[in-house]
């Protein structure tokens, strides 16, 4: 009879089972710790199995809130956890998650991925996440003494690994793999999200901010790091002349699509037009959509005037409810060594440190203190694309230099109110 | 000397050649087949990226197995998607059969997760999800558990291309939403609904009382001085947990009562319609572990019915805006309830001027 009926329930069916994951590393790392080898936590991945069996019959979790815990010289890139089964299950007492920063994009080499897996083979449970949703390697539990040496230890890998963000701190820039596979790619995700990981590295160790804040780049407005909704500063890649179009190619399409009611009729701002022989592209009507390219990837392109949009203050319901991100920057060149972006990086990570509260995320703060002051923190001018329209009540405020001089004004200073 | 601040590996030393080589040089992709996605250089150089379902929680000895069969098929190179697929990369189209056999035997990937908008058949990806009790503090129901009942139940639609659209279904344990399932086609939140019973004892020795009673965004708590602890107010409290994140005095788990409530109709791409949040369809549903059965059949009778009546292209949020929220409630059997009316007072109008999409003119 089986110590976990419940979460055995969980074995069956054809879907990669977490279950069979935990069992296999519970096995694995037993049978390896009996040959002798330096494993610290052999029996901590059958410990979890044990409280998850316990948690789906009480419809609870068993773990408490986090201490603080992290290694020499950070404030962040580990979530503590410990177990409120601690008496009955000591080997789950203490089960801290690191967050280990992956490379951009989430390519790897088989070199460093083994590396990773000897470390925590060595000081963890053996059980990961790949990846966690801000896109760190999560390396599932361990102990508070195994913290340290295992954060050495990665640093002392062949390909060495570093700790990415927790807390209220810069987290993890995360990108879409843009250049490296993806043709519609308008900048380069990869590098710049790179980039960005190595300039704010401080910032991304030391939780110092009034809470988190999200990096993510993605190459077009298909957006497949979903930036514009979870990332306090989105980057996406966008461009500003035609479409390019290839006529033979889309003829080839034409062979067997239904251009008009796929690709014509579904152009949100009804910009393209097909007569059998030739498409054409309103450039002056297209909103970047993306819908016609993504259908003929062989025939249409984005234009060559490459940038990106940035879209700022996107994340999910807490505290004041969820942001789409706002387009701030609706065009910016994004050219290496990226000098005019990171400074409008800078200078929102210090206006939002000056002035943000505690656990007030930016959309949050320029909600409190309006866009406009935003847009002259980051030295931008007004722009129509930032709105979807104009408003809609008429309770403008205006500058003591808009005004007109008038005896009316005269009486306001007068009595020392202008 | 321990070293800091060296950041990740750099991106460039753990590319494949074939993609070195033609790094921002692509012209053209082709999904052969359901999860082989073939991508054509300017260069005339191919790759194809078979792509293969993972539960996100891998053991090291499944990684070190991805790591043998990337020896062998990819010139030691992979990589991970942003749902939780893994990739490997081939020269040779004609070793793909084998890799996914060998993937599937050793351990046990099935291969898909893909979508071709040219032909406009869709695959489903895999389901972005956060910790649940396999590691959170706050989460109301689980999370893998979960995930794994449902993509059982949804199997052939991520092994085919048989969806007239995308859809993205994600889930949240709690209502911080790690992973920000706000604006996915289908969304799963885990909810708490009854408010914190304040463990008088623990508020006292660990919480900064005054920043836990203006975390509540609800004005639900008061300080009590004397008593040195805080009171609540049940009729204001909407169960966010927020005064718990903030401080482990004020628990509000019931096991009885916790549970999910499920959203739709939430995109992010830009394609064809901006992006929008996801909106809540089914207050709650009830912890039914280890298989929640009816959550999984609400997820199923909502993807299905949307599958079967949507046109080519036709995102969830897109078909009903066709059809009609009268319509979608009709055709998925669902109930439409007092709670599914806004009345979160608290929920500013964030801007609703202001410009949520790329969608704009030059
Ligand atoms: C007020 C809002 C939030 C709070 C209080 C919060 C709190 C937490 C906590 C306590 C954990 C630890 C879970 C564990 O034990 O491993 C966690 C994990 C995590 N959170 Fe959040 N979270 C919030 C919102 C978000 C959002 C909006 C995102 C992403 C867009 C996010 C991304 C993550 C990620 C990536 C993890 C790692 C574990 C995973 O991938 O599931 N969080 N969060
Ligand atoms: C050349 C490579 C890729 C192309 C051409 C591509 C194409 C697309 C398209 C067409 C959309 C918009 C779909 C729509 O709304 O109709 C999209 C969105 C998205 N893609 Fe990709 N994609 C690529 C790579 C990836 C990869 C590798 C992943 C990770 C598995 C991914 C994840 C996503 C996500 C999460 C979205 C956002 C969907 C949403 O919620 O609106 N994409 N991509
Ligand atoms: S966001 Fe655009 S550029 Fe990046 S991978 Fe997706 S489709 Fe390609
Ligand atoms: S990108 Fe979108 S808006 Fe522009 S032409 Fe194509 S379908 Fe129309
Ligand atoms: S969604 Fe909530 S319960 Fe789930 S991991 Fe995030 S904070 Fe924890
Ligand atoms: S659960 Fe949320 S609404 Fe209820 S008292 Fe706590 S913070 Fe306020």
């Amino acid at each position: 009879m089986s110590e976990t009926p419940l979460v055995d329930e969980l074995e069956k069916g054809p879907w990669p089972s977490f279950v069979k994951e935990i069992k296999k590393t519970a096995e694995n790392m037993e049978k390896r710790a009996a040959q002798g080898m330096d494993i610290k936590l052999p029996k901590t991945a059958r410990a979890l199995l044990k409280q998850l069996e316990i948690s789906y019959k009480d419809k609870k979790t068993h773990w408490k809130h986090g201490g603080i815990v992290s290694v020499v010289g950070y404030g962040g890139g580990v979530i503590g956890r410990y177990s409120d089964l601690g008496d009955k299950i000591p080997e789950i007492e203490h089960f801290h998650t690191m967050r280990i920063n992956m490379p951009t994009g989430w390519f790897y080499t088989t070199k460093a991925l083994r590396g990773l897996c000897d470390v925590w083979e060595k000081w963890g449970s053996g059980l990961t996440n790949m990846h966690g949703s801000t896109g760190d390697i999560i390396f599932l539990g361990t102990r508070s003494e195994y913290l340290q040496p295992c954060f050495e230890d990665l640093g002392n890998l062949e390909i060495p690994f570093d700790l990415g963000g927790s807390g209220s701190a810069i987290r993890t820039p995360s990108a879409c793999m843009g250049p490296a596979l993806c043709e519609f790619a308008c900048y380069d995700t990869l590098d710049l999200c790179y980039e960005l990981t190595m300039t704010f590295q401080n910032e991304l160790h030391r939780p110092m901010y009034p809470y988190k804040f999200k990096f993510k780049c993605s190459g077009c407005p298909n957006d497949c790091v979903a930036a514009k909704a979870r990332a306090d500063f989105a980057i996406i890649g966008n461009w500003k002349d035609e479409i390019k179009v290839d006529q033979e190619a889309v003829k080839e399409y034409a062979k067997w699509m239904d251009i008009e009611n796929e690709v014509v009729k579904l152009c949100p701002t009804k910009a393209i037009s097909w007569n059998g022989r030739e498409l054409k592209i309103d450039a002056k009507n297209c909103v970047h959509c993306m819908h016609c390219i993504n259908k003929m990837p062989k025939a249409l392109k984005p234009g060559d005037e490459r940038g990106a949009t940035i879209l700022i203050g996107g994340k999910a319901p807490f505290v004041e409810g969820a942001v789409i991100g706002w387009v701030m920057i609706p065009f910016i060149e994004i050219k290496k060594p990226y000098e005019e972006i990171k400074e409008i990086a800078t200078r929102t990570l210090e206006w939002w440190d000056e002035e943000g509260k505690f656990r007030e995320r930016l959309a949050e703060l320029i909600w409190r203190k309006g866009v406009r002051e935003y847009l002259k923190v980051i030295g931008k001018d007004v722009d129509v694309r930032i709105v979807k329209a104009p408003r809609n009540n008429p309770f403008m405020f205006f500058k003591k230099e808009e005004l007109r001089p008038s005896p009316y004004i005269e009486e306001l200073k007068k009595r020392g109110m202008f | 000397m321990v070293k800091t601040d060296f950041g990740p590996p750099k991106y460039d030393t753990m590319l494949h050649p074939i993609i070195k080589r033609n790094y921002g040089k692509w012209k053209y992709h082709e999904v052969i087949r359901p999860g082989v996605i073939k991508r054509v250089a300017e260069s005339g150089d191919v790759i194809y990226v078979v792509r293969f379902g993972t539960p996100r929680l891998l053991s090291i000895y499944t990684i070190r197995e991805l790591c043998d069969i990337a020896d062998k098929y990819s010139d030691g190179y992979l990589r991970w998607t942003s749902r939780n697929n893994v990739e490997f990369f081939l020269t040779d189209e004609k070793k793909i059969d084998a890799l996914i056999k060998e993937v599937k035997k050793r351990v046990g990937f099935p291969c898909g997760g893909t979508w071709d908008a040219v032909t406009g058949k869709y695959g489903l990806s895999n389901i972005v999800h956060t910790q649940g009790w396999v590691h959170c503090h706050t989460p109301a129901i689980d999370a893998s558990g979960i995930v794994k009942s449902i993509m059982d139940e949804l199997y052939e639609y991520f092994v085919d291309h048989k969806l007239p659209a995308m859809c993205r279904i994600s889930l949240a344990c709690c209502a911080n939403m790690c992973g920000a399932v706000h604006a996915s086609d289908i969304a799963i939140v885990g909810i708490h609904r009854t408010p914190p019973l304040p463990d008088d004892d623990m508020v006292r020795r660990t919480c900064e009382i005054p920043s836990t009673v203006a975390a509540c965004p609800t004005g639900a708590l008061k300080p009590d001085m004397k008593a040195k602890t805080i009171k609540v107010d049940v009729e204001k409290c909407m169960y966010c947990g927020n005064c718990y994140t903030m401080c482990p005095g004020m628990p509000l788990f019931d096991p009885e009562n916790d549970g999910a409530a499920i959203l739709v109709g939430g995109k992010i791409s830009d394609a064809r319609r901006p992006p929008e949040l996801s909106k809540v369809v089914v207050p709650w549903v009830p912890n039914e572990p280890p298989r929640w059965p009816t959550l999984v059949k609400y997820i199923k009778q909502i993807l299905e019915a949307w599958a079967s009546n949507a046109r080519k292209h036709e995102r969830l949020i897109e078909w009903i805006d066709r059809i009609g929220w009268e319509r979608f409630f009709e055709i998925t059997g669902l109930e439409f309830t007092e709670h599914l009316i806004d009345d979160y007072r608290i929920t500013p109008y964030f801007y609703g001027e202001l410009r949520t999409s790329v969608q704009f003119r030059w």
